[in-house]
């Protein structure tokens, strides 16, 4: 328990003298989990809205296939990535693999269904209050896509955050593909894994409380920035 | 501008899930004038609406415009019982179906201040839609389905819902929009406002058209027994 | 927005691009949990301008990435396994760098009462019998390798290792020893990362010294013949060095609260500076 207090110590003296290497983790943090995300939303939102106002045959089991992809082990991600980014794999000759873009497609695979899923639920509601309006206005498929997309931007603020929630806290996918290199790959979570294997709990667990004030910070950030949550406001 | 009507029904009927809501129906409407669809609760009038707007496949017989398909549905609009908001600004609501066919931004917020001065809520544009009340709000959806000058207009039961003034209002509107030309057919169980307003009716019961005719004709000496009862306030069976 | 944007894409482009002077190797989580590779990695980047990547994995990793040409060199522990992959084509040759040896750690109370042991086999057997717990590497690693390799020269076989006591963590060395220190088990580690263990908890060092417990890294070069690919230059500019009195001062040099972990054996020595 002792170490808990430590890491708390920790964690302040990392943070208040600037430490590089400190810094230097978290924004590449930053930078893996929020390109990741911005990506998988590219993907998912539309694809969420689309499948939320389109008939046909199979509906009911891609849904249910988008809602078990959000269950895919991430370990498991990491390590089909890395098949196909090695040397000896289709993508090999791209030399991906080790790189910080390794680690952004891994992420990508893991957040879209999760992205997608939540997207999907949110605007699926909407569709069926817009639904009689939006066809008697005359609208073409992509239009309702785009006004259901814009309506929903609440929603679907918090689709992204539960992605960035779930990038930012991953560890087994980003591990396989980027290799935790000291400077290069070294993220947040990697960094943990390792000084939770050389024993260092204080440290490790300082750098989670560090992450996890990253995260509050961002959610902090995005729910200002978009003016939501503020008194009776939706 | 191609006329998209008349508009004809031939032999048609809607049914869901075993159940007949509507039909065989065979219905023709004209060029002019303002049409009560009148009737009990579960006549089928929204079916009705519904079928011939397009929200609703006919099941058997067949809907003909006078105009091809794509020009017959842009020229048509649709006020709900309930109004159905988007969630926007008053203004972005009212610019929807402009800036969703090709109007520049700045052209239909200039058409839609006018609108919203000519109903009555000039000064809200910038409110939410749902902040507005109920009369407001359905007076925002009968602007929002004028405001591209549709050759035909349905209303289901517009003022179902609403308090006298609002509901003055909108036969007002209505009654203006009738008079720059525009076809409208109402559905109500409001024999007031179906005398207030109608040129025509068509009377529905089970899902059929039991009587139809000119307004005084219809209100006057019904032919009748269903209409007779509904007409003296009876309950039809 | 868009200087954040353009930074970003620099990072990542910066990072993606192999310059002439970087190489991928694969480590043993052995050999990095020492801690000598801080020593060496700088000391390497000064001298002949070589950046190192170092990626930590169990042995059979780093022998699965040699093989698959994801990495440049690998530096592991296993006799074996080398020789195994020398004979698929996918290395050079393998150098000597230098060796540690293996000790057994367990609780300060000594239930098997292994300090009294004279020889590996002696203690193991002394475990076995005593069913106090063991906690094993699990994962086909250069230390799991030499701890089955004791087991079988002690004649003590699967059936009776058995989950009473026997305890498989799957894991590197330092999730194992914190598997050991948490179920107060004995565990095979080699020196170094046990000195540099920060979660020790009750248990000691108990045993050590048998010379079968002793722990030969070598390196290999990943073959350009099977992936063209790799840095090779690099990778012999890199085993120069290693065998160079330099490094051999640094290796031998290094100590953990006073004690030396590592002895540089390299034969051939070359000067560092060509």
């Amino acid at each position: 328990m002792a170490e808990i207090w430590q890491g708390i110590t920790a964690a302040f003296w990392l943070i208040v003298t600037f430490d590089a290497d400190l810094y230097e983790i978290a924004a590449r943090s930053l930078l893996v989990t929020c390109s990741a995300v911005a990506l998988a939303a590219l993907v998912g939102l539309p694809l969420g809205a689309w499948l939320a106002v389109s008939r046909y045959r199979f509906r009911r089991l891609v849904i249910a296939l988008l809602n078990a992809l959000m269950g895919l082990p991430p370990v498991v991600v990491g390590l089909v990535v890395y098949l196909l980014l090695s040397r000896s794999g289709p993508f090999g000759v791209m030399g991906l693999l080790f790189t910080p873009w390794a680690m952004i497609i891994a992420q990508v695979v893991i957040l879209t269904p999760l992205i997608a899923s939540i997207a999907h639920q949110s605007i699926r509601d909407l569709w069926a209050e817009y639904h009689d309006l939006l066809i008697s206005l005359n609208t073409t498929r992509p239009q309702r896509i785009k006004t259901l997309l814009w309506d929903s931007r609440r929603a679907l603020l918090t689709a992204a955050l539960a992605g960035f929630g779930r990038g930012i806290g991953e560890v087994g996918a980003i591990m396989i593909v980027g290799g935790n290199i000291d400077h290069v790959t070294r993220v947040m979570t990697t960094a943990i894994a390792l000084e939770t294997s050389k024993g260092d709990f204080a440290l490790a667990i300082g750098l989670g409380f560090v992450l996890i004030g990253l995260a509050v910070a961002v959610n902090l950030a995005l729910h200002m920035l978009s003016g939501t949550e503020v008194r009776d406001r939706w | 501008m191609v006329s998209i009507l008349p508009l004809s029904l031939q032999s048609a009927t809607v049914d869901k899930n075993g159940k007949r809501l509507l039909g065989p129906v065979d219905l023709e409407l004209g060029n002019a004038g303002l049409t009560i669809v009148l009737g009990p609760n579960g006549a089928g009038k929204s079916t009705l609406l519904r079928l011939l707007h397009g929200l609703e496949k006919p099941s058997e017989g067949r809907l003909r415009y006078a105009a091809p398909r794509p020009v017959a549905y842009a020229q048509q609009a649709f006020v709900f019982q309930t109004p159905v908001m988007l969630r926007r600004t008053v203004l972005g609501n009212l610019t929807y179906p402009l800036t969703a066919h090709g109007t520049q931004r700045t052209e239909a917020q200039k058409q839609a201040l006018t609108w919203l001065n000519m109903i009555g809520l000039a000064g809200h544009e910038s409110q939410r839609a749902s902040q507005l009340s109920g009369g407001e709000r359905q007076k925002l959806a009968l602007a929002r389905a004028l405001i591209r000058a549709p050759q035909l207009l349905f209303l289901d039961e517009p003022c179902a819902n609403l308090d006298g003034a609002s509901t003055r209002d909108i036969e007002r509107l209505i009654l203006k929009a009738r008079d720059d030309g525009t076809r409208i057919l109402m559905a109500t169980h409001d024999l007031g406002q179906a005398r207030r307003l109608a040129s025509d009716v068509l009377f529905l019961n089970k899902g059929q058209i039991i009587e139809s005719g000119p307004a005084t004709a219809f209100f006057e000496t019904p032919q009748t027994p269903e209409a007779q009862a509904f007409l003296k306030g009876d309950l039809v069976l | 927005m868009i200087r954040s944007l353009v930074t970003a894409a620099a990072l990542l482009a910066s990072a993606s691009a192999l310059a002439a002077d970087t190489l991928k190797m694969a480590v043993t989580t052995s050999f990095h949990n020492s801690g000598l590779s801080d020593v060496l990695l700088p000391a390497l980047k000064d001298d002949i301008g070589l950046e190192v990547r170092l990626i930590v994995v169990g042995t059979g990793q780093a022998i699965r990435l040699g093989e698959a040409g994801d990495v440049d060199a690998i530096l592991v522990h296993s006799r074996r396994a080398e020789e195994n992959f020398l004979a698929g084509g996918y290395g050079t040759h393998r150098r000597e760098i230098m060796y540690n040896d293996f000790v057994l750690v367990g609780p300060s109370g000594d239930p098997a009462k292994i300090a009294d042991a004279t020889t590996a086999k002696e203690a193991l057997t002394a475990i076995a019998k005593s069913q106090a717990p063991f906690a094993s590497r699990g994962d086909d690693s250069g230390t799991h390798k030499m701890e089955l390799a004791l087991w079988s020269t002690a004649e003590i076989g699967e059936a009776e290792r058995n989950p009473t006591w026997y305890n498989e963590a799957g894991a590197g060395m330092g999730a194992t020893l914190n598997t050991a220190a948490g179920l107060n088990a004995y565990v095979l580690t080699d020196r170094a990362s046990w000195l540099n263990f920060g979660n020790k908890q009750s248990l000691t060092l108990l045993f050590s010294g048998d010379p079968v417990l002793f722990n030969q890294y070598a390196y290999l070069p990943v073959s350009p013949d099977k992936h063209p690919h790799v840095a090779h230059d690099a990778a012999q500019q890199l085993e120069i060095w290693l065998t160079s009195p330099r490094a051999a001062e640094l290796i031998n040099s290094y100590t953990i609260n006073g004690e030396t972990l590592f002895t540089f054996n390299a034969e051939n020595l070359l000067e560092a500076a060509e």
